[in-house]
């Protein structure tokens, strides 16, 4: 049997130039969403998931909640465009691109160093690419998605303040040789 | 004397030594030891002190429930004491001592406290420490401390990793014995996400060692087996040396995984899963119990089990004669074993009048001498147990025959391991028959849904002999899987039910101690709690005494209450309380099991916050520039805010003072960003706000500011701080910097759960920007450099915003002052934060600009008079306490705390409010929170009438200055009242006005 | 630790994610109210060994409010609602009476009641 305290490996970066828009509508609104996934040519993403196309990305925070990843230079004119189609409608869309960081967790271990701090089942059959939860890190609040499979990709956002402490936890979580090994097996 | 024999040892490899040392002398056992059987197999039976009369004590136990062996291990920092040496693996170098003894564990002073042990029956603490009083203290405690007390912490942090994992399965199978791997198998094969968890460094439990066999093999065979096909179900965890240590509601479990050999490269120790299950498998096996007898505690005397199992598992001789003791017939099948090792059993002495079956036939066959209805009276020896007084087990106590040996075998049946069962709640039924508490399958602990969501499987079950287990754990595996309502798996397997072969048994004699009628010289030297050295005696004195229910005479007599909590002590203590109080042993019941089932370290509940990640600091976009320019930090909310910055080699107070002095004279700056900024948008954002505020929000204009209070329903003030109005449906709210998130919640709260109708979205903007105040007379001087806006009286006056560029930024400039200076708020994009801090600096530099920190942002608000939540308010405050009645709407029909400040009590005459304080001697500073005293008595006592809630050396004005909140206070200005002063003499101050500097407020004009 | 399933987000998580907030179906009494009444409102709560109807937030992660139907003695939860009805939907008493045969709401959290007491 391998070593139980031991095995994988997790890789991470600080992403920068990511820009994010934070918008608030009924979902359910045909024209209101459609407000927002035409002008950003994404997908509106089911509950708990989030949508990709080409550089862009569309979480579903909450009901009435989407978080749209964008780059950073295209942030002015998607908030133009969203709220011209928007319209006098109840709905709104901020510019939360200084707000949050934004990390990138890479490689075999990146699923289990999230779940020594998130109390969230990560089994691969629970939380697959696509997937995107909102939850805690220990101490402080933050969401993830898995973006990519091969090798296992997440992104990981949390308080732009809280930025240095998510370093710090990312350096500890994902040091050399310390993952429980549980799924990898599976 | 122990020793290893040359044979036997199925848990080591004598191919590989491991040196260690025990108190410093070097030893050496083989790898797949634990610290015990090593130590045993060098002879070294002493282990430790007791806690109370440190009486020489050795291991009784060879797992979890040890209460004697408890060790110290590893040196330094990283050292870990009261570490059973009995589930303690041993490695190479591992540096191992015993403890609660001085000078050493062979000659202890303590052990004085064992002569005195008459004088130390139950609750002798309570009785005699009692009188003269100042004894307590300077004699009594002083004395008990220096006593008291298991084992040693480390001195330095610890130089080891810990860390958590979340997981969630299906089941949860807690144990890896032979029960536990048929469970895992069955809801394996059921395709259940399975996690299967054993606390000792093996699989199979102890089956193999009482001779079990399982489909015709023998028991350790067939458990290999059973792992190597859990092995390879892809939907199975396995973990050795994780202990399911607690369970909590709705499945949540806490296991326990040590790190088998030093922490090396990773640094880790240990790691604490946080386990969801949906059902959890309690195959927790079974404890034996030992038999109280005088001396029972003298090293050498062990559960007869251990004595097994330190024989096959790790090939050690605990004796080379060894007496046993039993109640029952399983006890029977360590006789055997020493006889068949060619070790002596001189007698077995068994409580029951009549013995007989196959184990007992086996033990005739063999040629062991059973002396039936006898006891031991007496152990005998001092460090080492050297024979046993026997008699009649039914008699006086009289011994009738002495026996040499070196080891006694106490066989006084099983409790089954309830623990996990307990913890949530499930309740236990009293098994007559076989005398134990087993888990009553009809009153488990209930999930979310209300099913049972613990299963006890097994041993742990009351299911003492092999073939029931088996059956019993393989339909707890299956009942589990079912439990979970929905096929876990499109092709599940059938897992056959292993069928398991042992000697039948026979019936126990329900018989605690011997003699079952036990003379009081006798009781005084029976322990029960060996950790804690209770004896049968102190049972019988609670009992005497009144302690009637268990829970009283636990605490009264200590019984159960050590680091092992009575694992082994608990039902022989039960039964002679139930006997002296002429009661059953359910009426009396047990105790309460509470997690965790053996102690977790400190390092491993903290898992990672530890150091840097004790505490999430939230650090401003500017933070990196503070720390270079001399920040002493304080802590605001979460995060760090510059107190003050310091020069080379100026003082705190020095720095606060300038920094006021910049201020009030040229120019100072302050990163703002930790203000909370919420953005409040949408058709009726202004009527939500209106139910908020206590002032009127609605009616600003766009471009505008108001300062608004909110305030709870009780009507007390929670938080203050600027709204300006962006556009017709859209304000910005600036809170506290603690009440960013409070009222983003606050606000969320009210929307979602009572005016849903409103139509307002709220967003939390408080790390969008970076904000930055500009305070001073030359404030608007170094604005205008910067370029960009116009920023004069008349294209932004006082309390308006307007939004532009400034110097290449863009950016929203709030007129709003908190010192009273000319000031001006700058919000930038949070990234372009540093870049405006330095923009502003440099061009500052020729007015003579200085940051300045929050200390100096208290002092230069309080010389105005403005209120500090947190210091005028602490949730007994209304607006009107504080003067704020002007920001208190008459007009509007609702706001949350409208109806609150109604209340009589909030409109009494004689509340709190604020006032200003002055000193008679300018000099002196009223210690923060001094109280205004009144009806001063000779003896010193007073009432108080008030309180000092702020307190500053002002040096704008050269004096001291405090705000209160008094009785009456507006109505008194001009009184002089006497503030405390601690121990020292009542400090006189001159009630006045709460604004101390330009009361007409001209400066902020510039 | 209580496992909790948000109703809004579908999440299933433990009690750390979410945050208490107390009785629910509470009737704000405001300006006007008698003393009775706002103490009512302000103060009293059935804190009931059994069924009892109580606020949650999912705060660490969608954000929202929702009520939940829970005994507090078994700890067994009957369902989960959103927080913007002023008293508990009949599918949630449906299932609590199908656990709890006999069990009748407390005069408070009935669907027809209203709250007596303004001034």
């Amino acid at each position: 049997m391998a070593d139980q305290m031991t095995g994988g490996a997790m890789r991470w970066a600080r992403v920068a130039g990511r820009g994010m828009i934070g918008l608030r509508l009924d979902l359910g609104d045909a024209a209101l969403a459609g407000a927002v996934t035409g002008a950003a040519g994404v997908p509106l993403p089911a509950p708990r998931r989030i949508e990709t196309a080409g550089a862009r990305r569309l979480a579903w925070m909450s009901p009435d909640e989407l978080l749209l990843f964008l780059p950073a230079e295209e942030v002015p004119a998607m908030l133009e465009a969203i709220r011209a189609g928007f319209g006098d409608g109840f709905a709104m869309a901020v510019d939360l691109s200084e707000a949050r960081a934004l990390f990138r967790l890479e490689g075999p271990g990146a699923r289990e160093a999230l779940a020594k701090a998130a109390p969230v089942d990560l089994h691969p059959d629970a939380f697959g690419p696509g997937d995107f939860r909102r939850t805690r890190l220990g101490q402080v609040a933050a969401a993830f998605a898995q973006v990519g499979e091969a090798p296992e990709t997440f992104e990981l956002v949390c308080f732009r303040s809280l930025a240095e402490h998510m370093a710090t936890w990312l350096d500890t979580a994902g040091a050399p040789g310390a993952f429980p090994g549980v799924f990898a097996r599976a | 004397m122990a020793r290893r024999l040359p044979d036997r040892g199925r848990l080591i490899d004598r191919a590989r030594p491991a040196p260690f040392r025990w108190n410093g002398r070097a030893l050496s056992g083989f790898e797949g030891d634990t610290l015990a059987s090593a130590l045993l197999a060098n002879g070294e039976v002493l282990m430790g002190r007791s806690f109370k009369y440190h009486r020489p004590r050795g291991a009784v136990a060879s797992g979890a429930e040890e209460p004697n062996a408890l060790a110290a291990i590893g040196a330094g920092a990283g050292a870990v004491p009261n570490t059973r040496a009995t589930t303690q693996p041993l490695r190479t170098g591992l540096e191992a001592a015993s403890q609660n003894h001085w000078p050493s564990l062979e000659m202890d002073v303590g052990e004085l406290n064992a002569f005195a042990a008459p004088l130390f029956p139950a609750g002798f603490y309570y009785k005699t420490f009692i009188h003269p009083r100042q004894a307590w203290k300077h004699l009594f405690e002083p004395v008990i401390r220096n006593a008291a007390g298991l084992g040693r912490a480390p001195d330095g942090p610890d130089p080891d990793r810990y860390e958590y994992f979340y997981a969630t399965y299906d089941v949860l199978v807690a144990g890896g014995g032979t029960s536990g791997l048929a469970a895992a198998l069955a809801a394996g094969a059921a395709g259940a996400r399975v996690l299967v968890v054993e606390q000792s460094g093996w699989w199979g439990g102890r089956a193999a060692t009482d001779g079990v066999t399982i489909d015709g093999r023998p028991a350790a065979d067939w458990a290999a087996d059973a792992v190597a096909r859990l092995s390879d179900m892809p939907n199975v965890t396995l973990r050795l040396n994780a202990q399911a240590a607690g369970v909590y509601d709705h499945g949540y479990a806490l296991v326990a995984e040590q790190a088998p050999r030093p922490a090396g490269a990773s640094g880790l120790r240990e790691r604490l899963w946080r386990v969801r299950a949906r059902r959890i498998v309690a195959a927790t096996g079974a404890i034996e119990r030992p038999l109280a007898f005088a001396g029972n505690d003298r090293p050498g005397v062990m559960l007869a089990s251990a004595v097994r199992d330190y024989l096959d598992l790790w090939g050690v001789a605990c004796g080379e004669r060894t007496v046993l003791a039993a109640n029952n017939d399983d006890g029977y099948r360590t006789a055997l074993a020493l006889n068949a090792a060619g070790l002596e059993v001189p007698a077995i002495l068994d409580a029951r009048d009549a013995p007989a079956g196959p184990l007992v036939e086996a033990a005739r066959a063999a040629g062991i001498l059973i002396r039936s209805g006898m006891g031991v009276m007496r152990a005998l020896g001092r460090k080492q147990v050297s024979g046993v007084e026997i008699g009649r087990i039914d008699g006086s106590g009289r011994a009738e025959d002495r026996i040499a040996c070196d080891c006694v075998a106490m066989a006084g049946g099983w409790s089954p391991v309830v623990h996990l069962w307990s913890h949530c709640g499930g309740k236990l039924l009293w098994d007559d028959g076989e005398a134990l508490f087993r888990p009553d399958p009809d009153r488990p602990p209930l999930s979310h849904d209300g099913a049972g969501f613990v299963i006890a499987a097994g041993t742990a079950a009351g299911r003492l002999q092999a073939p029931t287990a088996m059956a019993d754990a393989h339909a707890a595996g299956l009942r589990a899987v079912e439990g979970l309502g929905e096929p876990v798996s499109p092709s599940p397997i059938p897992a056959a039910s292993p069928v398991a072969d042992a000697e039948a048994e026979g019936d126990l004699r329900p018989v605690w101690t011997s003699p079952a009628r036990m003379p009081p010289k006798l009781a005084s030297k029976a322990f029960l709690d060996f950790q804690n050295d209770v004896k049968v005696a102190d049972v019988q004195l609670a009992a005497r005494e009144g302690y009637e229910s268990v829970e009283h005479a636990k605490r009264y007599t200590t019984l159960g209450m050590a680091t092992d909590q009575g694992k082994t002590s608990n039902i022989a203590g039960l039964a002679i309380l139930a006997e002296a109080r002429g009661a059953a042993i359910p009426e009396v019941g047990t105790t309460t099991f509470r997690p965790p089932y053996t102690p977790l370290t400190l390092g491993a509940l903290a898992g990672e916050a530890r150091g840097p990640l004790f505490k999430p600091v939230r650090k401003t976009p500017m933070d990196a520039w503070h720390d270079r320019h001399g920040a002493h930090w304080e802590p605001v909310a979460d995060w760090r805010r510059p107190y003050a910055f310091l020069r080379d080699g100026e003082r705190v107070k020095d720095a606060v003072t300038r920094e006021i002095v910049t201020v009030r004279e040229r120019v100072g700056m302050m990163d703002a960003s930790t203000l909370g900024k919420l953005l409040v948008k949408g058709p009726d954002a202004g009527r939500f706000l209106d139910l908020l505020y206590t002032n009127m929000m609605s009616s600003l204009k766009p471009g505008k500011c108001r300062y608004g209070l909110m305030c709870t329903e009780q009507g007390f003030l929670f938080d203050d701080g600027v709204a300006a109005r962006l556009s017709e449906d859209a304000f910005l709210v600036h809170t506290t910097t603690g009440g960013a998130d409070r009222v983003h919640a606050w606000m969320e709260e009210w929307l979602q759960t009572e005016w849903w109708d409103l139509k307002v979205h709220v967003a939390n903007l408080t790390e969008q920007y970076a904000q930055i105040a500009v305070a001073g007379p030359k404030a608007r001087a170094v604005l205008e450099k910067l370029g960009g806006m116009a920023l004069d009286g008349a294209a932004l006056p006082f309390l308006g915003w307007a939004e532009g560029e400034l110097a290449g930024i863009p950016a929203r400039v709030y007129r709003i002052s908190f010192s009273g200076e000319l000031s001006f708020e700058l919000a930038v994009p949070a990234g372009r934060g540093q870049e405006m801090w330095d923009k502003v600096a440099e061009a500052g530099a020729e007015f003579g600009i200085a940051p300045y920190g929050t200390e100096a942002m208290h002092v230069l608000r309080a010389e105005k008079g403005f209120i500090m939540i947190g210091d005028e308010t602490d949730g007994t405050v209304t607006p009107l306490d504080l003067g704020l009645g002007w920001a208190v709407s008459k007009k509007k029909t609702d706001f949350i705390g409208k109806r609150g400040m109604e209340r009589s009590d909030l409109v009494r005459p004689d509340r709190l409010r604020l006032v200003g304080l002055e000193t008679e001697d300018p000099a002196e500073v009223i210690p923060d929170g001094a109280h205004a005293l009144e009806d001063l008595r000779e003896d010193g006592r007073a009432r108080t009438a008030g309180h000092v809630t702020s307190t500053y050396w002002s040096p704008t004005l050269g004096r001291s200055i405090a705000m209160a909140l008094l009785e009456r206070g507006p109505e008194r200005i001009g009184e002089v009242v006497r503030m405390s002063n601690g121990a020292d003499a009542p400090i006189p101050a001159k009630i006045v006005s709460p604004v101390f500097f330009d009361p007409d407020g001209e400066r902020q004009n510039g | 630790m209580l496992l909790l399933t948000c109703p809004h987000c579908g999440v299933s998580a433990e009690e750390t994610e979410f945050h208490p907030g107390g009785e629910a179906h509470l009737k704000r009494f405001g300006p006007g109210a008698s003393d009775d009444a706002f103490a009512g409102y302000m103060f009293e709560r059935a804190n009931p060994r059994g069924v009892h109807f109580e606020r949650w937030r999912h705060v660490f992660g969608c954000g929202k409010w929702f009520h939940l139907a829970r005994c507090t003695a078994s700890l067994e939860v009957f369902g989960a609602y959103p927080a913007d009805v002023t008293a508990p939907p009949e599918e949630i008493l449906a299932k609590i009476r199908a656990r709890r045969p006999g069990w009748e709401p407390a005069p408070a959290a009935k669907p027809a009641a209203k709250p007596e007491g303004d001034a």
